[in-house]
């Protein structure tokens, strides 16, 4: 305690220093003249007096030097006299040290940005209580199909019969018109079971939770609202609870408001939160897939045990229902893994290559420092042979050390900040809806505590690096004639071998920015079956309470058509019930009439499109016909399938004139194929294509489709008239998410995660290059350093300046060329890992290589220019005299 | 007048805190000589490492300093006792008796141990 205090009493002594050298002087002065005065009157002289009082204190120097100490906390003194020294050598060679802070800087940007994402989904546990039992569980329809969505009889018979759950509910996405005052307006909304905020752990902000039972059949409507829409569209009002909202036509009491803080990534930014519809059309099937399950698991069980014990009941239910539950087995995973395991890997490949970054920049700062510690030998041993302890001459690179780091770590954590922000920004907002858990990264806690480690094992590294230069033996070499350390051999070395990797590296890096910037134009350049110019798309959506009746909505259908037809630039329009480049998925299961039937899954996109819908997209009739406006509900059922589909299931005769069904053959599903198109692209760019079924829209009507309107203009400039025309036909239908196609494939998810992974890539591959051109730079200078009294041999006895360079550039060439072999059998390897990313390209790709190392070469060429020039300019006679 | 002795490690502090004790408030060279004088003169001290031990004193808080001026009319930096050092003066008191207590068993004659 007291030691402490004493402590804290000596830390102000290291500011206020010339004070207290006044005081202590004057406190000497006046025990002098005491001294003195008293030797007077016993007798001495003057000067005997003030000798003996001298005498007697034991010098003054020393009494005023020993006080000292006391007063301050020597280690710091002199290591803020380091601090203050090591600022002016810094400030002398402005160009050293902008490099080592900046590359220090983008190091520590790299890394605590990407690490501030990896510590938002990955690290922060998910908001709701003890976040490990919770589990998904889903159907498995295919082998491959994991993660498939229950159907709600499946659903009520596992939630019955499961002996591991506490609590199994279900979840899944859906939208709504919502009736405002200001007309109807679509709105993302979820629909899920009535315990479902129970399982979850979530207690509403506001009113109360559904009660077990309301979401079965007879049930009030009853309505929860995010907290962002309780803002937003009900001004934050408490008085919202029993309110009633308009969903669709129907009438809806709101019950409760959810926390602020809650979100379930699964369903994204739902707006309205009402309970599934047990009498729906879809729940009362069996073979009607449209809910996902959580749930918590009982204490003491696995993920493992929950997942023997559902897929047992999956078997007990596909015995009692073969024809709906053939097939369908279980699947059960960690909610976690649900929420973040896409985006997992992507971020620890992200952090691992920022690691990578800051592990280089390191090594190249410390590279630098050598080259200046070289330098620097004489001063040191000159000081070393004045008397300046092994410590002092320590503190002195120490200080130097933590200088770069403090400046390189604040400037990289500003722009750590800036960079997330500039991050999040960048990523879609339809993406960042889907992962509200990235929502509100930033510099917390970890995030800072990550920061300091870091800056804390640089400010180690570069403390040590050039300490182990400065060894005794050095020192005194260091006076030396023309001496030259075996430690500076070591460096040299070790050196180049790290420049060799960081070559290598960059040079994989680069590679992967190439293949995956040509994987993405050719995925752009994709055959899509279709002209996707002058195509505007628009989405609609109908209420069910006006246009629920099949009669009403395909009246719609058509008299939409018909008015836009009409609009001026307008060349033809068609209605999907899903637009091309979405998704393999809104499948249909068939049989086929006249082939064997054993119960299996044909499994084929379906799409309800227009008459004029094939015709307005482009796409190219093989044989056949397309549909026309007659073939409605009056007439007999008729399908054009695509190539794929013609393919698979007609290998060897002509589909046209042949039935199929669903797979019970029922007589009002049958439907004779009239015409073959070829295979339009419904999937992602990069998805195969999957057999596929177009039916008339006027025999399979929906409430919400998409129109496609080709123009003469330009797409986007059609947008406003057809949002108006709909309204004019009816203010409650709402039109949305009006864009070109172009756009909208550009914007597609494929489209997107290619372009991401090639811009990240591309952005690391030219840091690593910077990087690896410096450390190139900091090797071949520092080698030059140490060679500068050869060299000045060399030209003494004749050599030409053109031999200096070669001399220096061949020693660079081999380090560049060592890096580039590397890298090529680096690149060989990891682009195979990254097959899969590619799309159209192999990832042997000869012309990339070649392009890459040329690349490379020319930059290391570049680096190396610089020493080579000081090398030949080197003065031999100066070279001579001053070692 | 025999030989002199140079001040034991650790009791210089102790010489202090007891001189002030006795004699209130006083300079450094004051105490200097009283510790002088107390010793009957048989204690050989540096003036100058009383300085660092009084430093040492005011940091730890069992003395206080102000500037004052001396009987001629000098200048003077005064130290006085603190309460936590009047009790440090006593707790420091004990553990010496104590220690020369001990110390005194084993110089003492044989017979007496047993």
């Amino acid at each position: 305690m007291r030691r402490l205090r004493a402590l804290a009493c000596r830390l102000p002594g290291l500011f206020r220093k010339d004070r207290h050298d006044r005081e202590l002087a004057a406190e000497i002065d006046s025990h002098l003249q005491l001294h003195i005065d008293d030797n007077l009157r016993a007798g001495m002289t003057p000067e005997q007096a003030r000798r003996d009082a001298l005498v007697k204190l034991g010098g003054l120097q020393p009494t005023l030097e020993a006080c000292r100490e006391r007063t301050t906390v020597p280690f710091v003194e002199h290591l803020l006299r380091d601090v203050r020294f090591a600022f002016r050598q810094l400030r002398k060679s402005p160009g050293f040290t902008c490099t080592a802070i900046l590359m220090l800087a983008l190091g520590m940007c790299a890394s605590v940005a990407i690490f501030a994402f990896v510590d938002a989904a990955l690290i922060k546990p998910l908001p709701y209580p003890n976040p490990n039992r919770l589990v998904g569980v889903y159907e498995q329809h295919l082998p491959q199909l994991a993660r498939s969505n229950l159907s709600y009889l499946d659903y009520i018979d596992w939630k019955k019969l499961n002996k591991v759950f506490t609590a199994l509910e279900v979840y899944n996405n859906t939208g709504f018109i919502v009736t405002t005052r200001e007309g109807a307006q679509p709105s993302h909304a979820a629909f899920v079971s009535a315990g479902f905020f129970r399982a979850l752990g979530v207690a509403p902000a506001l009113g109360r939770d559904f009660y077990a039972g309301e979401d079965l059949p007879g049930a009030p409507h009853t309505v929860m609202l995010s907290h962002a829409t309780w803002r937003n569209r009900y001004g934050g009002k408490p008085d919202v609870i029993g309110q009633t909202v308009t969903l669709d036509g129907v009438p809806y009491v709101v019950v409760g408001v959810l926390p602020r803080e809650f979100h379930f990534a699964p369903v994204g930014a739902a707006e309205y939160w009402t309970t599934v519809d047990a009498a729906s059309s879809c729940s009362v099937r069996r073979s009607c897939h449209n809910l996902f399950g959580v749930a918590r698991l009982r204490e003491g069980i696995s993920v493992q045990a929950a997942l023997a014990d559902t897929r047992l009941i999956a078997r007990q239910l596909e015995r009692q229902y073969p024809g709906s539950n053939r097939g369908q087995g279980a699947d059960v995973a960690p909610l976690t893994d649900v929420i973040v395991g896409d985006i997992r890997p992507i971020l620890l490949v992200l952090l691992g290559g920022a690691g990578l970054l800051l592990l280089i920049a390191c090594v190249n700062v410390s590279s630098l420092l050598l080259v200046r510690s070289e330098s620097r030998r004489r001063e040191m041993a000159v000081r070393s042979a004045l008397g300046a302890s092994r410590a002092r001459l320590i503190g002195q690179f120490v200080a130097e050390g933590l200088v770069l780091v403090a400046a390189g770590s604040a400037l990289g954590l500003a722009s750590a900040a800036w960079t997330m922000q500039v991050l999040s920004r960048l990523i879609n907002p339809d993406l960042l809806a889907r992962m509200p858990f990235l929502q509100g990264q930033g510099l917390n806690v970890r995030v800072s505590a990550f920061a300091c480690a870091i800056a804390l094992l640089a400010a180690v590294l570069f403390a040590i690096t050039p300490t182990l230069r400065l060894s005794f033996a050095q020192m005194r070499e260091g006076l030396a004639e023309g001496s030259r350390g075996s430690a500076g051999n070591t460096w040299r070395r070790l050196g180049s071998k790290l420049v060799v990797v960081e070559l290598a590296t960059a040079m994989v890096l680069l590679v992967g920015a190439g293949l995956l910037g040509q994987s993405l134009y050719c995925l752009m350049h994709v055959y899509l079956g279709f002209q996707p110019d002058h195509l505007a798309t628009v989405e609609v959506a109908a209420p069910d309470v006006t246009y629920g009746k099949d009669p009403q909505a395909i009246a719609l259908g058509r008299r939409i058509v018909s008015q836009i037809a009409s609009l001026p630039g307008v060349q033809s329009v068609g209605t999907t019930s899903l637009l091309p480049v979405s998704y393999n998925g809104n499948t249909d299961w068939i049989r086929f009439v006249g082939k064997p039937y054993n119960g299996e899954h044909n499994e084929v996109n379906e799409r309800d499109v227009s008459s004029g819908y094939l015709r307005t997209l482009g796409a190219k009739p093989v044989r056949g016909r397309y549909f026309s406006d007659a073939d409605d509900q009056t007439k007999p059922r008729v399908a054009v399938i695509n190539q794929a589909l013609a393919r698979k299931y007609y290998p060897d005769e002509d589909p046209l004139g042949k039935q199929f069904g669903d797979d019970g053959l029922s007589p009002k599903s049958m439907r004779t194929i009239v015409g073959v198109v070829e295979d339009i692209r419904e999937g992602s760019l990069d998805a195969e294509i999957w057999p596929a079924e177009y039916l008339p829209a006027n025999q399979n009507p929906n409430t919400y489709f998409s129109l496609v309107v080709r123009t003469s203009q330009s797409p986007q400039s059609i947008l406003p008239a057809v949002a108006a025309a709909i309204r004019q036909i009816d203010p409650g239908v709402v039109a949305l998410g009006g864009t070109a196609m172009q756009e909208r494939i550009a914007d597609s998810q494929s489209a997107y995660l290619h372009r991401s992974a090639a811009w990240l890539v591309s952005g690391f591959a030219a840091l690593a290059l910077l990087l690896g051109v410096v450390g190139l730079y900091g090797v071949i200078a520092y080698s030059v350093g140490q060679r500068t009294r050869e060299i000045g041999v060399r030209m003494a006895l004749g050599a030409e300046p053109r031999a200096v360079y070669g001399l220096i550039l061949k020693e660079a060439g081999w380090l560049t060329a060592a890096g580039i072999f590397a890298g090529i059998v680096g690149s060989l390897a990891v682009t195979t890992l990254m097959r899969k990313l590619l799309f159209g390209i192999e990832s042997w790709d000869l012309p990339t290589l070649v392009a890459v190392a040329a690349v490379l070469a020319v930059a290391a060429l570049l680096a190396s220019y610089f020493p080579a020039r000081r090398a030949a300019s080197v003065n031999p006679v100066d070279a001579l005299r001053a070692e | 007048m025999g030989t002199k002795t140079d001040v034991w490690q650790g009791t210089l502090a102790l010489m202090v805190l007891k001189t002030l004790e006795a004699l209130g408030p006083l300079h450094g060279y004051g105490i200097a000589r009283r510790i002088e004088q107390t010793s009957g003169n048989r204690l050989s001290l540096n003036y100058g490492t009383l300085y660092p031990a009084l430093l040492k004193l005011e940091q730890e808080g069992f003395i206080a300093s102000t500037w004052g001026v001396s009987e001629n009319h000098r200048k003077a930096k005064f130290y006085r006792l603190t309460r936590a050092g009047r009790k440090q003066v006593a707790k420091e008191a004990r553990d010496w008796e104590q220690a020369t207590a001990i110390l005194a068993r084993f110089l003492a004659p044989t017979q007496e141990i047993s």
